[in-house]
């Protein structure tokens, strides 16, 4: 209360939260520059950037996680420094994350109140009270849970409302949330909107992470703009156009990004007849010819890189079939799809894609050595120059061969990957969120090289969650929802409002 | 609640339990004689305040292989002090090991916390160094019953409505690690650093500090062991309880105890510790060699383990099944 | 290096630093000098130190332990681990004793004890591969049920009849001072070398310790590779025993006891990263011949065995402890 008094008394408000010209490096990476936030009570400051511009260091920062290289932290005017989250979170500063931030093994009540139980008797937890608190807070958060479930038991949306229950039980002056609408129906974001518009009204500084126009145009006063670490605009919502912050996000006009493409497809490459699996994707059949870009567009969760995965043999499917050049073949596991000419890009990078604190040659001669062997044995010299010859080709960016990988930038570790798979010549490439993460020179080198493969007759199957990278490079676009194929969009029909139809489920009436 | 923390594992247990006193019953009803349960029970007291103590450090995804060769070197001292000075009054002598089992095991958590090094790593190192400090301590030799003073050797065995303390010590732990657990922010963080460290962190949780924490209070529960253990049986030489952490670690995955942290109760430790008394006690009841015990330990590891993982296999996202919800 | 690209990029190098600086600057170079180093003090402690028996006596103290270092180094590499070898160890021992009480020749016994070995290892790698579980877990479990089941066959007793042929594992000389077992040592250090660093087996070893996910994105076999590795842990725990079984000639069921530990010495102390990815054969063969000369050196000293696994705890903890407080207080932070 005292919070909006103070807000209101003052005609210029000063910032709940101001952090000023702060840097942070890693060994390698700069992943912040010299950027600054300010964060006003009772108001929503949205954060944009694309994945790398630094949101999440930001997030850490500002969570006492990590300490920055140089510049100032400011509480209510005051100096600061977060010596670790402890500190960070008795000042007050809650972050809500996607699903990280709760705890499955404990109670509904204990996840609300872990780390600053109501004390009872002896300096015990006192149980009753905080069953008492925290159904008054999740009453607050219209939320009817049972502060005694365990929260394995609760599905994301309640546990949002759990960690939102949380972040008021601790009387936070920051709230931090990022993402919060990854996982969530559309039902369950207007009801957070409804929670957010509440935490305003108590005087609550928001910062809201999200990459979706629309919701932060709906909920947020007022933005903030990195791009590669740097700043790259900040200001009131209301005077900036979308166009605007694209324009600041990427740092030049998105439609000049996409090659020109002279589509020529061969004959059918790749079919796929019912392919199913018990829980995460259903009844998945398409046609894939030589020379062509196949899209594969769904809003996050729908089950498409489950059935990539599939297709690739790390999954086990329970029915369907698959047929190269007419051919049935059976894939149980990755060695039969890279042996039948099938490879996979993963979207999980770091985990899936890279072996990361090994050497480049080592990551790319690694599905082909045996092409590489000598007697049997290992050839350091042929892998080298197996690698030289696609990395040259990706024109990657390196100290040496046998540096590291982790020591390269997103985008020249994902040209890594692509270089492994290409040393295997494959003739079915699945790209699985290829540009995620990385530099626009990447993307768009990664962009030009997509196209040149297809114009040699490679097949590609592009799964994006970006609009534009699927209408600026796909020839055909297969839409899936809730883990089955719900559209098929050619070409001219790919536009953006009718992807974004076919993938909510929206039916025109 | 009560219901809630019985239904699952602890349930499953304390009915496999009863099966297997009723078996054994069944062909040798003096077994479950008021006295031999008594007996059986105070036999296993041990094992269940180890047991409790290596819960809260494996549900902080860390191991102490450690604790016996803690409990005893903390055995071995008070032994040896009792012997030199056995004037100094019996709850000096407890305070003493219960330091010197704290000091043990602080510097496993040290070593866990400030270098990061992995537990497994410290625990076996230092399960040797303190089983050979003690034959630094002793030179090898034993301290036998007669050179024990007789309240040192007492004390244990003093019966109250007829259990002896050893067995209320260990009945009065079980209970301070239910409020420990359930009613201390310390106990809650055991759970959250185990179970989602990285989350851990935001809610402001020191995840080393509450390791440290964890393997001190194991170690401080090791060092009370090594009294009880030395002057329950009024001897104490460099191999006592020799093998007996896995014993420890077989009661805590017996009991439900993820050795991938973050998961597992206090009634769980104790049943499971329970379960192993009742294997140990019984074995020489129904003919086979008490030989056998070592092996069965490790069968009933296994077995537990390979169920447990059973039962808490991650599934997928259920995308399908999410659609027939909303649909 | 001619390539001329049309592209104005530059060529990117093979290597970031010279081969002679990469092999200089290795964990295993510093490793030789401390070797070299214990060797001038030994010889200097002792006058009979240099005496080419005595030398080949002190290799005793290490090769059993050494041919399991080698196995247990390419598991922990690929982020495993097994603590039951001393256990199998013993259930080894324990088979071939009783095989040898019914009468059983030589070449019997060791085609029994390798099977029983393979057994063992397939039984822990099967729990680790085909169950998902953990190997630190699984193989405390199995560190109980092997000695165990020798406790179960031999009690209190002891197997003391063995055929005189079998002693020529662990007594017998091939040529002058160099016995059955240093070859063997020596051997083995080989075929493991070339299996690790010059085979796609080896490789697949490395990249499965530093990101298995990853691993099997690029279509290696994870769980196959890391079943052969617990096979051949088994197997070489099963060698190991028949020679120490043929050097002692009896077999109790605490034989080898708390093995595990030395074994897990030598592979740290020889660089290999306990929490998988790294590691090489050369510097497990530098160790282990480390930790036997330290051993040896201690018996001239008249330390008692006891003593010695206080020096090896030490040792574990602080070869991993000391690297790490060297980076965190150089100002790397």
């Amino acid at each position: 209360m005292t919070l909006n008094q103070s807000a209101s008394a003052l005609s210029q408000p000063q910032p709940v939260m101001a952090i000023s010209n702060v840097s942070k490096s890693f060994p390698g990476v700069k992943a912040l520059n010299q950027v600054s936030l300010e964060l006003y009570a009772g108001e929503v400051t949205a954060l944009i950037g694309e994945n790398g511009a630094g949101k999440s260091t930001m997030v850490k920062v500002l969570t006492g996680i990590y300490q920055p290289d140089e510049g100032e932290i400011q509480l209510n005017g005051v100096k600061t420094t977060f010596h670790s989250a402890h500190a960070a979170a008795n000042a007050g500063i809650t972050a809500i994350h996607q699903e990280t931030v709760l705890f499955d093994e404990l109670s509904v009540a204990e996840n609300i109140f872990l780390g600053n139980a109501p004390k009872g008797r002896f300096g015990l937890i006192s149980t009753s009270t905080m069953r008492q608190q925290a159904r008054a807070l999740l009453q607050r958060v219209n939320a009817n849970i049972n502060p005694d479930t365990p929260l394995r038991e609760l599905g994301i949306a309640n546990k949002h409302l759990v960690a939102v229950a949380r972040a008021l039980s601790v009387d936070s002056k920051v709230v931090i949330m990022d993402e919060p609408t990854a996982a969530l129906s559309l039902k369950e974001i207007e009801e957070l909107y409804t929670l957010i518009n509440q935490l305003k009204q108590e005087g609550k500084a928001i910062l809201f992470i999200s990459h979706k126009f629309e919701e932060i145009f709906a909920i947020a006063d007022r933005y903030a703009v990195y791009r590669d670490g740097e700043m790259a605009g900040s200001g009131h919502i209301d005077t900036a156009s979308q166009q605007e912050l694209v324009n600041m996000m990427v740092g030049r006009p998105v439609d000049q990004v996409f090659p020109p493409r002279q589509p020529t497809h061969g004959k059918a490459l790749l079919r796929v007849e019912g392919y199913s699996h018990p829980t995460e994707f259903a009844n998945i059949s398409f046609t894939l010819k030589q020379g062509e870009i196949l899209g594969f567009y769904g809003l996050v969760g729908a089950g498409r890189t489950e059935f990539m995965q599939s297709l690739f043999g790390i999954t086990k499917h329970t029915a369907g079939k698959v047929f190269i050049d007419a051919e049935e073949i059976e894939i149980n596991t990755p060695g039969q799809a890279i042996a039948r000419g099938i490879v996979y890009v993963p979207e999980d990078r770091g985990h899936h894609g890279t072996i990361s604190n090994t050497p480049i040659f080592h990551n790319v001669s690694l599905p082909s050595l045996g092409k590489t062997l000598k007697r049997k044995l290992l050839n350091p010299p042929a892998e080298l120059s197996l690698t030289r010859t696609f990395t040259e080709r990706l024109e990657l960016r390196a100290a040496a061969l046998d540096q590291q990988v982790n020591k390269l930038s997103g985008g020249n570790q994902q040209k890594v990957v692509i270089s492994k798979w290409l040393a295997t010549e494959p003739r079915i490439i699945i790209l699985d969120e290829p540009t995620k993460g990385i530099d626009i020179g990447s993307k768009a080198a990664v962009h030009q090289f997509t196209a040149e493969l297809a114009a040699k007759g490679m097949a590609v199957i592009l799964v994006s969650s970006e609009i534009p990278e699927i209408i600026g490079m796909s020839d055909r676009t297969i839409v899936m929802r809730d883990g089955r194929i719900c559209a098929e969009l050619s070409k001219p029909e790919m536009t953006p409002e009718a992807l974004v139809q076919a993938a909510a489920g929206i039916t025109h009436a | 609640m009560l219901i809630r923390a019985l239904k699952s594992r602890e349930m499953i247990l304390a009915l496999a339990i009863a099966i297997l006193i009723g078996l054994i019953a069944m062909q040798f009803p003096g077994f479950i004689a008021p006295d031999n349960l008594a007996d059986a029970f105070n036999d296993t007291s041990p094992l269940i305040i180890l047991a409790l103590g290596q819960m809260i450090v494996i549900l902080t995804r860390c191991i102490d292989l450690s604790v016996a060769a803690n409990l005893a070197l903390t055995g071995m001292l008070v032994a040896m002090i009792n012997t030199q000075f056995p004037a100094l009054p019996i709850p000096v002598l407890i305070t003493i090991a219960i330091a010197a089992g704290t000091v043990m095991g602080a510097i496993n958590g040290l070593l866990t916390w400030k270098l990061d090094i992995p537990p497994i790593v410290v625990t076996l190192g230092t399960m040797t160094i303190y089983r050979g400090l003690i034959f630094l301590l002793s030179e090898g030799q034993w301290i036998n019953a007669h050179e024990m003073s007789d309240s040192f050797k007492a004390l244990p065995r003093h019966e109250f409505l007829s259990l002896p303390l050893l067995s209320w010590i260990a009945i009065a732990i079980t209970l301070a690690f239910i409020v420990l657990v359930a009613r201390t922010p310390l106990g809650r963080a055991f759970y959250a650093v185990g179970g989602n460290p990285n989350a851990a962190v935001y809610a402001g949780i020191d995840v080393g500090r509450t390791q440290f924490l964890a393997f001190t209070l194991c170690g401080a529960l090791a060092g009370l062991t090594g009294y009880l253990w030395v002057s329950r049986y009024a001897v104490a030489y460099v191999d006592i309880a020799g093998g007996f952490e896995l014993d420890v670690v077989a009661a805590c995955v017996i009991g439900g105890i993820s050795i991938a942290g973050g998961v597992g109760t206090v009634i769980g430790a104790f049943l499971g510790a329970i379960f192993l008394g009742v294997i140990k006690n019984a074995l020489p009841v129904i003919g086979i060699s008490p030989f056998a015990q070592l092996a069965i330990s490790g069968a009933a590891i296994i077995i537990a383990v390979a169920f447990n993982a059973r039962s808490s296999r991650r599934k997928g996202r259920l995308i399908l099944k999410h659609e027939e919800a909303v649909g | 290096m001619s390539s001329q690209t049309e592209t104005n990029l530059p060529t990117i190098p093979d290597h970031l630093k010279p081969r002679w600086y990469r092999l200089v600057a290795s964990w295993e170079s510093m490793l030789l000098v401390v070797a070299v180093v214990i060797f001038i003090i030994n010889s200097f402690a002792s006058p009979y130190f240099l005496d080419p028996w005595n030398l080949s006596d002190a290799t005793f103290n290490f090769t059993e332990k050494a041919l399991i270092a080698f196995a247990m180094a390419l598991l922990i590499i690929s982020g495993e681990i097994d603590l039951s070898v001393a256990s199998i160890i013993a259930l080894v021992s324990t088979a071939i004793g009783f095989a040898a009480q019914l009468g059983a020749g030589v070449p019997m016994l060791v085609v029994i004890g390798i099977t029983v070995g393979l057994l063992c290892g397939a039984f822990n790698g099967l729990l680790v591969t085909g169950l998902g579980l953990p190997s630190i877990v699984v193989t405390i479990g199995t560190m109980s049920l092997f000695r165990g089941i020798s406790y179960m066959v031999l009690g209190d007793q002891a197997y003391t009849d063995y055929p005189a042929e079998l002693s020529y594992f662990g007594q017998g000389y091939v040529w002058w001072v160099i016995s059955f077992e240093l070859l063997l040592f020596l051997v083995t250090a080989i075929i493991f070398g070339v299996l690790l660093h010059k085979t796609s087996f080896g490789r697949a070893v490395t990249i499965i310790g530093n990101n298995a996910t990853g691993a099997l994105f690029s279509g290696i076999r994870v769980g196959r590779v890391k079943f052969i590795l617990f096979l051949l842990t088994g197997l070489m725990s099963a060698i190991a025993a028949i020679c120490l079984t043929s050097r002692l000639g009896s077999t109790r069921p605490s034989i080898a006891f708390g093995w595990e530990l030395e074994i897990i010495t030598i592979v740290v102390l020889g660089g290999v990263n306990i929490l998988g990815g790294s590691g090489s054969i050369a510097g497990v063969f530098i160790a282990s011949f480390v930790l036997g000369m330290v051993t040896f050196g201690f018996g001239l000293l008249n330390v008692p065995g006891i003593v010695m696994s206080i020096f090896v705890g030490l040792l574990l903890i602080s070869v991993i402890a000391l690297p790490r407080l060297w980076t965190k207080y150089s100002g790397n932070k």
